[in-house]
């Protein structure tokens, strides 16, 4: 099955394709994927960035470990949800998978290939199928362009989504998609407000149809008010287009809206991975448990009988993080064992074969269930 | 010079620290001279705090809640700004007619301010311990030695670990809560009456941003300051208010003690908010959006600002602009410190 017979435990799970000329690739790329199926598999995904020392002749004194073996599925049509401190490397990981930078070593499966090893028109066709929409809309968009010029521009790298003619009308279209006058064409970034701005970032990312949208931070920089309106508008166009969504984001309510599942992430490391109620209502990992413990609910009743977990410190830097455990610095449950043995992102023992919400991959030695939230 | 109890001769009215409110804001009107007219950022507010109370200013952004800060620091840069008409009143005096030299007085040492961004707050080529001792150097003279000494003294009151050792570590080597925490104790270096929090935690992650507001809520309590926090964050508002007042296109449109704005929102507007945000502890279907965009302030809308965007508009809410009503049970029973700014204030809060 697998491309070069390197088949290690890891990926034993991947159904990996056995395309190996170009245009085979490309068959492989555009067969569609039932929903429910993985579309995206992710294992051990490294990103270290070096720090060198030395003008002339630059060593290397180590390495920013911003993302450290990193593994996840991404199911055609669902929302996954990244949440972590910033960081911890989230950011990192979505540019890894828009193979904006290149992975240090691990894998990511597209459809069965390994998108991390392509390169030309099968890397193309890759990201075609790959989008994203970013955080800040003030920033992303070129304030010199037209939004006709921004949207259009995609189709100039892939010109036979649309031909030459068709364009003018697809990019009105994709405007009206998202819920702005096809007739703003002509306008320039600066005449929008930030939530108008961040419609127009969505067209951009649905301009070529593709299969997944990497969306890091999408509404962070938008008023509570817009907020609203551009969430709704993301759950209609993943209906709509059947979009499966990553949604990177530090605020855990909006994550929790919008997300099937969610991977809550520390230096570098996934700590813990489910449901949204397997993580919301019964979190095992003491990180999740404290993350979540912090955020404010907005209703004064709701927070006086809610115990609240307040971590001390910052932080560690991933240049230099803690042995073992990468939390046991911070964590209130840290012993010996921590300091030692890196704990394993898998089901933990104690809920292991049992039908229970807390039944789900979490990374700690002593993982144990814990309501945090309050009742729902 | 006589003693500091000699105030000027042209207060109309003395209030003691007892007496009245700590900070009285009133009838305060901002605007802005641009080249494409004139901008109307705070279009008549009013608020008091008193001492040992918080009271939170939540807005979208556009809706004037800093410009009133600045305006009660007398940080705005006028021109462009222009204060047409109102009054700031600490301790029954009128900071508006005060000179700047008076002025100079309170600001720091009385009234102090917390910035949202603390790594462009903070000045990248000074020292923190430089920082922090130049409140002592400039208010009260103290020699260089005894402002360091001030300033590892105030590092410890908000808890930066090795206080001692860092104290000539320039700001880029602390993290974003620390330096938060610097900026807190910037803010308390000479005990002031008042804070002013300006988004103080809108650039943290929650589990500092917890760390964060904890700390200021302790030193509050401890030297029974008063604290304006101004937020457009539902849930931290929630946390630590007493009472919060919500503005909207430089008008207070609602005021209510923290629990009963939650309960029962009286304007549509905070209604709205509050529906519009995702709860971590509930899993809701489609999110209520509110429709529209916030106002241009260089084109406010007549009658209420709101009311393009508000479900329940009716014809007087484009002609009328709503005075801030007292709120009222069904019964006529008041309900103290709660007041809505709607014409149908009684309908959007008894259903």
């Amino acid at each position: 099955m697998a491309e070069t017979g390197k088949q290690d435990e890891a990926l034993s799970d991947v159904v990996a394709s056995d395309a190996s000329t170009t245009a085979e690739v490309e068959a492989v790329l555009d067969a569609p994927v039932e929903r429910g199926e993985p579309i995206l598999q992710v294992r051990n995904l490294v990103k270290h960035f070096p720090l060198t020392q030395g003008i002339l002749f630059k060593k290397q004194v180590g390495a920013v470990k911003a993302v450290d073996g990193v593994s996840f599925d991404l199911y055609q049509g669902e929302t996954l949800g990244i949440v972590g401190e910033s960081g911890c490397g989230k950011s990192t990981v979505a540019k890894l998978l828009m193979t904006l930078e290149t992975a240090t070593s691990g894998e990511v499966f597209y459809k069965g290939q390994d998108i991390t090893k392509l390169s030309g028109r099968a890397l193309k066709a890759v990201r075609r199928n790959i989008q994203m929409v970013f955080q800040d809309p003030y920033t992303s968009l070129n304030p010199r362009m037209t939004v006709g010029d921004i949207i259009g521009e995609p189709f100039e790298i892939h010109p036979e989504v649309a031909p030459k003619g068709d364009r003018r009308k697809r990019v009105q279209e994709l405007l009206d998609v998202v819920g702005l006058n096809p007739e703003y064409i002509n306008r320039y970034p600066h005449q929008f407000s930030g939530g108008q701005r961040q419609r127009i970032g969505i067209a951009r990312g649905l301009a070529l149809n593709p299969e997944i949208i990497i969306c890091d931070e999408p509404v962070s920089a938008l008023d509570v008010s817009v907020q609203a309106q551009v969430v709704n508008l993301m759950e209609k166009l993943q209906d709509e287009f059947n979009l499966s969504y990553l949604f990177i984001a530090h605020d855990l309510s909006i994550v929790r809206h919008i997300s099937d599942r969610v991977g809550v992430m520390y230096l570098g490391k996934m700590a813990e991975i489910g449901t949204d109620v397997e993580i919301y209502d019964h979190p095992t990992h003491p990180y999740t448990q404290a993350l979540l413990s912090a955020v404010p609910v907005p209703d004064p009743d709701a927070r006086e009988g809610r115990e609240r977990i307040i971590l001390t410190g910052d932080v560690p830097s991933p240049a230099n993080p803690p042995s073992g455990c990468r939390f046991r610095t911070r964590c209130w449950k840290a012993q010996d064992k921590c300091a030692e043995e890196i704990p394993l992102l898998a089901v933990p023992e104690v809920f292991a074969g049992r039908k229970t919400p807390a039944a789900h991959e979490s990374a700690c030695h002593f993982a144990e269930e814990k309501q945090v939230v309050g009742a729902a | 010079m006589t003693t500091t109890t000699a105030k000027p001769a042209n207060v109309p009215e003395q209030k003691g620290p007892d007496g009245g409110p700590l900070l009285e804001v009133r009838d305060l009107h901002v605007e802005f001279h641009t080249r494409d007219g004139v901008a109307k950022a705070v279009n008549g507010v009013n608020y008091s705090v008193g001492a040992g109370e918080t009271l939170a200013v939540l807005g979208e952004s556009g809706s004037g809640k800093s410009v009133t800060a600045q305006a009660i620091m007398g940080i705005l840069d006028m021109p462009p700004a222009r204060i047409p008409k109102g009054e700031i009143l600490f301790r029954g005096q009128d900071m508006l007619k005060m000179s700047g030299e008076e002025r100079r007085k309170i600001r720091g040492a009385k009234i102090a301010m917390i910035f949202q961004d603390a790594l462009s707050s903070l000045n990248p080529v000074l020292s923190v311990g430089y920082q922090l001792g130049e409140m002592f150097r400039i208010h009260q003279g103290l020699s260089k030695k005894d402002a360091k000494a001030k300033a590892i003294e105030l590092m410890d009151r908000v808890r930066i670990p090795a206080a001692r050792e860092r104290v000539g570590d320039y700001p880029h080597q602390f993290s974003g809560g620390m330096r938060q925490r610097i900026m807190i104790a910037m803010a308390l270096a000479l005990e002031p009456d008042l804070i002013i929090a300006d988004e103080p935690t809108t650039a943290l992650d929650v589990t500092v941003q917890a760390q964060v507001m904890d700390l200021l809520a302790e030193l509050q309590r401890e030297f029974n300051m008063g604290l304006i926090l101004i937020t457009h964050d539902l849930g931290v508002v929630a946390d630590v208010a007493d009472k919060i007042a919500v503005m909207y296109a430089g008008r207070i449109v609602e005021t209510a003690p923290v629990h009963e704005l939650y309960k029962r929102p009286a304007h549509p507007y905070t209604r709205g908010l509050l529906d519009s945000i995702p709860r971590l502890d509930q899993k809701g279907q489609e999110l209520y959006a509110i429709k529209g965009l916030p106002p241009n302030l260089l084109n406010i809308p007549a009658g209420c600002a709101f009311s393009p965007r508000c479900p329940k508009a009716q014809d007087i809410c484009r002609t009328e602009i709503p005075a801030l009503h007292d709120v009222a049970e069904r019964d006529g029973a008041a309900m103290p410190g709660r007041r809505s700014a709607c014409h149908f204030w009684k309908e959007t809060i008894h259903g």
